[in-house]
């Protein structure tokens, strides 16, 4: 008789009638489902910034794309390259080419301050010289609006990220570039990624601008395959003209979102740990309530027989079915608010802002359900316990 | 139905059983060195004054509470000495209930209430059926299967309470003041009920009552005052 397929039957009849009682006791019911609504909301939605930080970064480079910087620095902006080396760096071995030439762009990085459309607070937006291999090395960037700047003259194409945050960006406006105002003629894409936040123009003219000389900061390259990275990185480690450092472009993005992902993830798992105390008083209370409305019954039922421990899981199943609910309306919620929501933040390597669209991935989703289990479980534990351990004479004479 | 050995024929040996309820630094005497025997197919009144002890000793024959000293003996099993695991699955096979209250789950209807013990059984869906039928049948409430406990009026539902108790077909039915929630009539029905399921079904019952009226109905009385017995009465 006290088999396990007994003792699950019990269970799961105990857990029906307590189901089956939830809409009698819909009001705390619902507060308690709506805190760990929030709670799963808040924590998804905090995370999905991280997330799409993440996947603006990563969607950045590829695997046999590499990055050569002044060996010592750690991003561009504290980097320097003079002509004769990005020479040197255009012509090692591994470096891909056309008809044009070997795939490499030597590229100059600055900040211009814009003002933040939602804000209207000036903040620092990235500038980039590059050269004509710029959009091959990239594979991804395409023109959306307007046109290609033309090489050698004062222009500027935006990222499409850019001219959505930031004003003074759309095609035909003009923006102060040193001293000089200088025309947006087109808008691009760049699959998502970090140059979407950029605006682009001639390295040349932007060096004269700049008055930066023949200097760049950097150099973007596309290799034959991602396999000829290590001969390419070889050859420039080991070349006594150079000092560089070499990466893969995707270790570099990686790493440049290191810092902000840890921040904003840090701070969703902590606001989201102080709403969720908050929200295992709420199913605590619930489940509480639940148990004191239902004393007899319970008491009734262990006394036909049906065991304390079928009447603990049953009621902890109940709070983490009330709290699956919440979950899943918080999931449900962030995914609707947040995801592909798009903002901009600052990139604390680059000292400039990154502009990217929040994303509620799978994985966030799945994490949130796995937090509403928990508050339920928690918030469940104590008046299982008590449900169990009331004394059943005494409980079955309660009103 | 089990019948004890060496015992006079008794099912129910309740031996020197006194019960103490501790309240703060208070011990409050319930029942003091308390002996009753109730034979196989008796219908037993336990009558008294309020607080005179009669539930308590209803609940310790009942395995719903543990005497302080004392032993109570149900078709020759030592029920004090069961673990709290085995004592309710020693409930669910031995007893049936009869609440004042009637205590019915009021999301389930009349049917899924007096199933409630046999989901503690092996039997099928259909025999649980089959035995849910018969014992709606035997209470005249067959045509109320569906209803639901809020449908139903106090002496229907105290009589779907009677049908949940017996379903099981248990060795011992106890009934706390079954009557007690009752009008004179309703109470009569289920009173006739329980001297019916005594008389031609055999089954044994223990009936707490402080109404004269429904100990009337029983074939024997015992009385009980500050948890001692104090008389006994034959109908």
């Amino acid at each position: 008789m006290a088999g396990p397929a007994n003792w699950i039957s019990q269970i799961a009849a105990v857990t029906k009638f307590g189901l089956l009682s939830m809409p009698q006791r819909r009001g705390s019911v619902s507060a308690a489902a709506f805190g760990i609504a929030g709670v799963v909301a808040v924590l998804v939605g905090v995370l999905s910034i991280a997330a799409g930080f993440r996947n603006a970064m990563s969607a950045s480079g590829s695997p046999d794309a590499a990055l050569v910087l002044r060996s010592g620095a750690d991003s561009e902006m504290v980097s320097g390259l003079g002509r004769p080396s990005t020479r040197i760096i255009a012509d090692a071995p591994g470096v891909a080419r056309t008809a044009a030439g070997p795939l490499a762009s030597a590229e100059l990085f600055v900040i211009i301050s814009l003002p933040k459309i939602s804000t209207g607070s000036d903040v620092n937006v990235p500038l980039r010289g590059v050269e004509r291999a710029a959009l091959l090395v990239r594979d991804k960037m395409k023109i959306v609006d307007g046109r290609m700047f033309d090489w050698g003259k004062n222009e500027v194409i935006v990222g499409l990220g850019a001219a959505r945050e930031f004003s003074g960006l759309r095609v035909g406006d003009r923006i102060k570039v040193g001293r000089y105002d200088w025309p947006v003629v087109g808008v691009f894409t760049a699959g998502g990624g970090a140059a979407e936040s950029e605006i682009w123009s001639d390295a040349a003219v932007l060096q004269a601008a700049y008055n930066r000389g023949d200097s760049f900061q950097s150099v973007y390259v596309r290799l034959k395959s991602p396999d000829s990275f290590n001969a390419f990185k070889d050859a420039l480690t080991t070349d006594p003209r150079l000092s560089a450092e070499v990466m893969r472009q995707t270790d570099y993005f990686a790493d440049q979102s290191t810092a902000v992902t840890k921040l904003i993830t840090t701070l969703g798992y902590l606001i989201a740990s102080l709403m969720a105390v908050g929200a295992v008083f709420g199913a605590l209370n619930t489940m509480y309530s639940s148990v004191s409305a239902r004393t007899r019954e319970i008491a009734t039922l262990r006394a036909l027989g049906f065991g304390s421990g079928a009447v603990v899981v049953s009621v902890m199943l109940e709070s983490v079915v009330l709290a699956l609910l919440g979950g899943a309306i918080g999931a449900v919620l962030s995914y609707v608010v947040f995801n592909g929501f798009h903002t901009a933040t600052m990139n604390w390597q680059s000292f400039s802002q990154i502009t990217f669209s929040l994303a509620v991935t799978p994985q966030l989703l799945v994490q949130g359900v796995v937090w509403a289990t928990l508050i339920g479980a928690i918030g469940g534990l104590f008046p299982a316990i008590r449900a169990a351990r009331q004394p059943i004479a005494a409980a079955l004479r309660e009103l | 139905m089990s019948e004890p050995s060496g015992n006079g024929g008794a099912l129910v040996i309740v031996d020197g059983v006194e019960k103490v309820f501790h309240r703060g630094s208070e011990d409050i005497e319930v029942l003091k060195d308390l002996h009753l025997k109730v034979p196989a197919g008796e219908f037993l009144a336990l009558m008294g004054p309020s607080g005179s002890g009669k539930s308590t000793l209803l609940n310790l024959i009942g395995g719903l509470d543990r005497p302080t000293r004392g032993t109570v003996s149900i078709a020759g099993e030592r029920v004090d000495e069961l673990s709290d695991r085995r004592l309710a699955a020693w409930r669910a096979r031995h007893i049936g209930f009869v609440f004042q209250l009637y205590n019915l789950l009021p999301v389930l209807t009349a049917e899924r209430n007096v199933e409630l013990p046999l989901l503690l059984t092996h039997l099928s869906k259909a025999e649980r059926r089959q035995h849910v039928a018969a014992a709606l049948e035997m209470v005249g409430l067959s045509q109320r299967a569906h209803h639901y406990p809020r449908q139903l009026s106090g002496g229907e539902q105290q009589r779907v309470g009677i049908a949940r108790g017996i379903v099981t077909d248990p060795t011992l039915l106890l009934c706390d003041e079954p009557t007690g929630d009752l009008d004179r009539k309703a109470g009569d029905e289920v009173l006739n009920l329980l001297q019916a399921l005594n008389r031609e079904h055999g089954k044994t019952i223990i009936m707490v009552t402080h109404d004269p009226h429904a100990s009337a109905r029983a074939s024997r009385t015992v009385y009980l005052n500050k948890g001692q017995l104090t008389n006994e009465q034959m109908a």
